[in-house]
C-alpha cells in the first residue's frame, strides 16, 4: 500500500476519527492494553531504567561512529556470502528490490512486517512490476486486503474490531465455504494461518525488516511474535532485508542491552517470541534457508538529521511505547497522522522525512504531557523535538495566518510589561464582572475554537502574576515576622 | 550502486563532520567491536547453578511453554512419546541429524517412528537440541546448521526443544561468549533463533492467540542438573 499523505488535513483527520464509532471503541482498548502491560514488566526488572540509559548511549555512540560501523557491517555481510546495498531516497529502494525479484523470475514475494516497506510504498511498486507481495504479519496482512496503511507501527491493525476482520475474511476468502464460523478471533487466527502457510511455501522472495544490524557480525536482527517473519525469510531463494541506516549497532552484547528493553517497552513482554538473527545465505550443506541475502539499507533523508537538533530520534527503536501512552494517540488513532509513522515519533520523524510544509501539523498534535519521553526506552525528548518543529514552522511562515497574528499581538503586549499587566488586568477584571453570574462563558470573541467544544471558566479575581505578587509579599511579611521571633 | 553508496557515505561524513579516516575514532570503532565489552546485565541473570535452573524453567513457563525435567538424556525418548501421547498426536516426530539426538536409545521406544530431515510443513511435531538456554527470559537459543533445519523451529505445529541444564546460562551475554568460542570471533551460523515461548499474535482486538504462524505449543526437555535426591 503505497500510502497518500494526508497530514496536511490532520485536523480534517481528527474529526472524522473523533466521531468513528467503531474506530473509537477500538482505541479505547489501547490504553488499558498497552500501558499496564509495560508497567508490569519495567516493574519486575528493577535494572530497567539504568538499562534506558544504557541503550541510549549505545545509540548515541553508534552514531556518532555510523561511518564505521556502516563500513564494518557491509564487510562482514559480504564476508558471509551476502550483498549490501545502499539507497538515498526511496524510489533508489523500490528500483533495488525490485530488479532483485525480477532477476529471480520471483512472482510472488511474502513480507515480513517493515515500517521501511510502508515509507518507501514497496508493495505498489511491486505489484505494478508483476509481482504479489503477501504480507505475512497477522495485522498486515489485514490492512493489506483492507487497502488501508498501518495505524501502529507495532500493531498495524489496532484499528479494527473482529466484525471487520471477518466481513474481509469472507469477502477475500470466497474459496472456502461461506457457512463456516468466524465469529471468534481463533477461527480468524486459523484461517489467515491456514491461507499463508500456503504462501509461504510458493514464495520466491521473502522480504523482512531489520530491528536491528551488527557490525561485529554483519547480522540483521527481526524481533517477532508469530514467526512469521522467519518463515518469510527461511522459505524462499532470497531474502532480502529492508534498513533505515540507524538500524546498526556494534555488537551482540550490545544488541542484547537494546533487546532487555525493546520487548518490555512495546508488548511487556521479557522477550518477544522470536528474535532472529541472519548473517548470509544458506551455508554449504544446510538444509534450509534462502538461497541469496541481500541487506537494502536506506538513508531517505535520515543522514542529514545526524548532523542537527534531530539526530537523537534517530536513537529509535520503534517500540511504539510513545503511541501507546499518548493522549492525541488514544483519541484519534494513527491514521489521522496521515503518513506512515503516528504517534510522538511520526510527529518529530514524519516532518522530516516529507517535510515540514506537508508535516507542520503533527507536531502540534500534542498537549506536551510528556508521557512520551518518559518511557521511550532510548530517552528520546519527543516533546523537546516536536517544539523544534513548531519553531521551525513559525520561522518559516508556515503558522496560520490568525495564530501569527495573535502571537504578535501578544508578543508586543508581553514585552511590554507596563502596558502587558494593566491590559491582562483589565481584561481579567472584565471577564470576571460578565462572568459573575453562571462562572463560565458559552462563548467568547475570539476564543470559538475553544468555546466550540466547551466553556471557558470566568475568571475570579486577579491574574497569575498579580495573585504571584500578593502571595510573595504576604509570603516575605510571613517570614519577616518569624525571623523577628527571639 | 557504487555511487549511492559513496553519496550515503559522504552525506554521513559531512553530518558528523568526520572523514573516517580519524585514527582515534578507528581505534575506539576497532576497540569495541573486538572487545565487545558486556553492558548492564541483570541481576537475575547472574543466580547460582541451581537457582538458574529454577528461574529458567518458571520463565520458560511464564512464556506459555510446558518444560519436563529429565534425569538424563537417555530419558529424552520416552518424554517424546510420552508428551505425543498426552496430546493425542500419532507417534511420529521429525528431528534434525544432530549427533546429540542421534545418540539417544531411540530403541526403547519402538512404537515412535522417528525421522530425520527439514520439515516441509506437512509435520505436527519437531524435536529439536538447542544449543543453550537463557534463564533471564525462558529463552532457547537454536543454531541453523546442516543438522539443525530451521523450519523444524517453525512449521510443525508441536516443536520439542532438549536443553542440556549444563548449557542454560543465565544472560545473553555469556551465549555469545560461547558461540564465538565454538565459530570464532565475528562469524555467525547462518541463524540464530532466540525462541520465548510458543507462537502468538494479539493483532485481533489485541486478544492474546497462540499458533499464529509458528508452533502452537512449545516443549522444553531439559536434561541433566537434578539435584541428588531432590526433583
Amino acid at each position: 500500500m503505497s500510502v497518500e499523505i494526508t497530514s496536511p488535513r490532520f485536523k480534517d483527520n481528527a474529526k472524522r476519527a473523533l466521531a468513528d464509532v467503531p474506530l473509537q471503541a477500538a482505541l479505547s482498548k489501547v490504553g488499558p492494553g498497552f500501558i499496564g502491560k509495560r508497567t508490569a514488566a519495567a516493574e519486575k526488572l528493577p535494572e530497567f531504567d539504568a538499562l534506558r540509559d544504557s541503550a541510549r548511549d549505545i545509540k548515541n555512540h553508534t552514531l556518532a561512529h555510523l561511518d564505521l560501523y556502516l563500513e564494518r557491517f557491509e564487510e562482514k555481510v559480504k564476508a558471509a556470502g551476502g550483498h549490501v546495498h545502499f539507497a538515498v531516497d526511496a524510489a533508489e529502494a523500490r528500483d533495488i528490490v525490485t530488479k532483485i525479484c525480477r532477476d529471480l523470475g520471483a512472482r510472488t514475494v511474502t513480507k515480513g512486517k517493515s515500517m521501511i516497506s510502508e515509507e518507501i510504498g514497496l508493495n505498489d511498486h511491486l505489484e505494478s512490476a508483476g509481482i504479489e507481495p503477501v504480507e505475512t504479519d497477522l495485522g498486515e496482512y489485514l490492512i493489506q486486503i483492507r487497502g488501508e496503511a498501518p495505524s501502529h507501527i507495532i500493531a498495524p491493525a489496532i484499528h479494527l474490531n473482529k466484525e471487520q476482520v471477518e466481513e474481509d475474511f469472507r469477502r477475500v476468502h470466497a474459496h472456502l465455504a461461506p457457512e463456516r464460523n468466524l465469529s471468534e478471533p481463533t477461527a480468524l487466527l486459523a484461517e489467515a494461518r491456514g491461507e499463508l502457510r500456503q504462501k509461504f511455501l510458493v514464495a520466491d522472495v521473502g522480504i523482512t525488516g531489520a530491528n536491528f544490524l551488527v557490525a561485529e557480525t554483519g547480522t540483521s536482527i527481526i524481533v517477532t511474535n508469530e514467526g512469521n517473519g522467519d518463515l518469510t525469510q527461511t522459505l524462499p531463494k532470497a531474502h532480502i532485508v529492508l534498513a533505515s541506516l540507524e538500524k546498526l549497532v556494534p555488537t551482540l552484547e550490545d544488541v542484547s542491552q537494546l533487546l532487555r528493553v525493546l520487548a518490555r517497552s512495546a508488548t511487556g513482554q521479557e522477550m518477544s517470541v522470536y528474535t532472529t538473527f541472519s548473517t548470509g545465505p544458506r551455508r554449504p550443506g544446510d538444509p534450509d534457508g534462502p538461497g541469496e541475502y541481500h541487506v537494502v539499507i536506506l538513508d531517505n533523508g535520515r543522514s542529514g538529521m545526524l548532523g542537527g537538533p534531530l539526530k537523537e530520534m534517530l536513537r529509535c527503536i520503534r517500540c511504539g511505547a510513545c503511541m501507546n501512552h499518548c493522549p492525541v494517540y488514544h483519541a484519534v488513532g494513527g491514521h489521522a497522522y496521515g503518513w506512515v509513522y503516528p504517534g510522538p515519533m511520526g510527529s518529530v520523524l514524519t516532518p522530516a522525512l516529507i517535510g515540514i510544509e506537508k508535516g507542520a501539523n503533527l507536531p502540534n498534535a500534542s498537549t506536551f504531557c510528556g508521557r512520551c519521553e518518559e518511557v521511550c526506552p532510548v530517552r528520546i525528548p519527543l516533546p523537546k523535538l516536536m517544539r523544534h518543529w513548531r519553531e521551525k514552522e513559525f520561522e518559516r511562515h508556515l503558522t496560520p495566518a490568525p495564530q501569527r497574528y495573535g502571537l504578535a499581538v501578544w508578543g508586543f503586549f508581553a514585552r511590554r510589561g507596563w502596558l502587558y499587566r494593566p491590559a491582562t488586568g483589565l481584561a481579567m477584571k472584565l471577564l470576571s464582572v460578565l462572568g459573575r453570574k453562571k462562572g463560565r462563558f458559552a462563548s467568547l470573541p475570539l476564543a470559538g475554537g475553544w468555546t466550540g467544544h466547551r466553556d471557558f471558566p470566568a475568571p475570579e479575581g486577579g491574574t497569575f502574576q498579580a495573585q504571584w505578587r500578593a502571595q510573595k509579599a504576604a509570603r516575605n511579611t510571613r517570614h519577616a515576622n518569624r525571623d523577628a521571633r527571639p | 550502486m557504487t555511487s549511492s553508496r559513496d553519496t550515503v557515505f559522504a552525506s554521513v561524513r559531512r553530518a558528523l563532520g568526520v572523514t573516517s579516516q580519524e585514527a582515534p575514532r578507528r581505534q575506539e570503532v576497532d576497540g569495541r567491536l573486538a572487545g565487545h565489552p558486556r553492558g548492564l546485565v541483570p541481576a537475575r541473570a547472574q543466580l547460582p547453578a541451581a537457582e538458574r535452573l529454577a528461574l529458567f524453567k518458571d520463565m520458560v513457563v511464564a512464556a506459555a511453554a510446558s518444560i519436563d525435567h529429565l534425569p538424563s538424556a537417555d530419558d529424552v525418548p520416552g518424554a517424546v512419546a510420552a508428551y505425543l501421547r498426552g496430546r493425542n498426536l500419532p507417534p511420529t516426530i521429525l528431528r534434525g541429524g544432530d549427533a546429540r539426538l542421534a545418540s539417544l536409545p531411540w530403541h526403547r521406544e519402538p512404537n515412535l517412528d522417528v525421522w530425520i530431515g527439514a520439515s516441509d510443513g506437512r509435520q505436527l511435531a519437531g524435536l529439536s537440541h538447542a544449543f543453550a538456554g537463557v534463564a533471564e527470559s525462558g529463552t532457547l537459543v537454536m543454531l541453523s546448521g546442516p543438522d539443525n533445519p530451521s523450519t523444524l523451529n517453525l512449521l510443525p505445529d508441536h516443536h520439542l526443544v532438549v536443553v542440556d541444564a549444563a548449557d542454560v546460562a543465565g544472560d545473553y551475554e555469556s551465549v555469545w561468549t560461547r558461540l564465538r568460542e565454538q565459530f570464532g570471533p565475528g562469524v555467525m551460523p547462518r541463524t540464530v533463533n532466540w525462541i520465548t515461548g510458543p507462537s502468538r499474535s494479539a493483532d485481533i482486538e489485541q486478544t492474546l492467540l497462540l499458533g499464529a504462524h509458528g508452533p502452537r505449543s512449545l516443549h522444553v526437555l531439559l536434561v541433566g542438573g537434578l539435584l541428588v535426591g531432590g526433583a
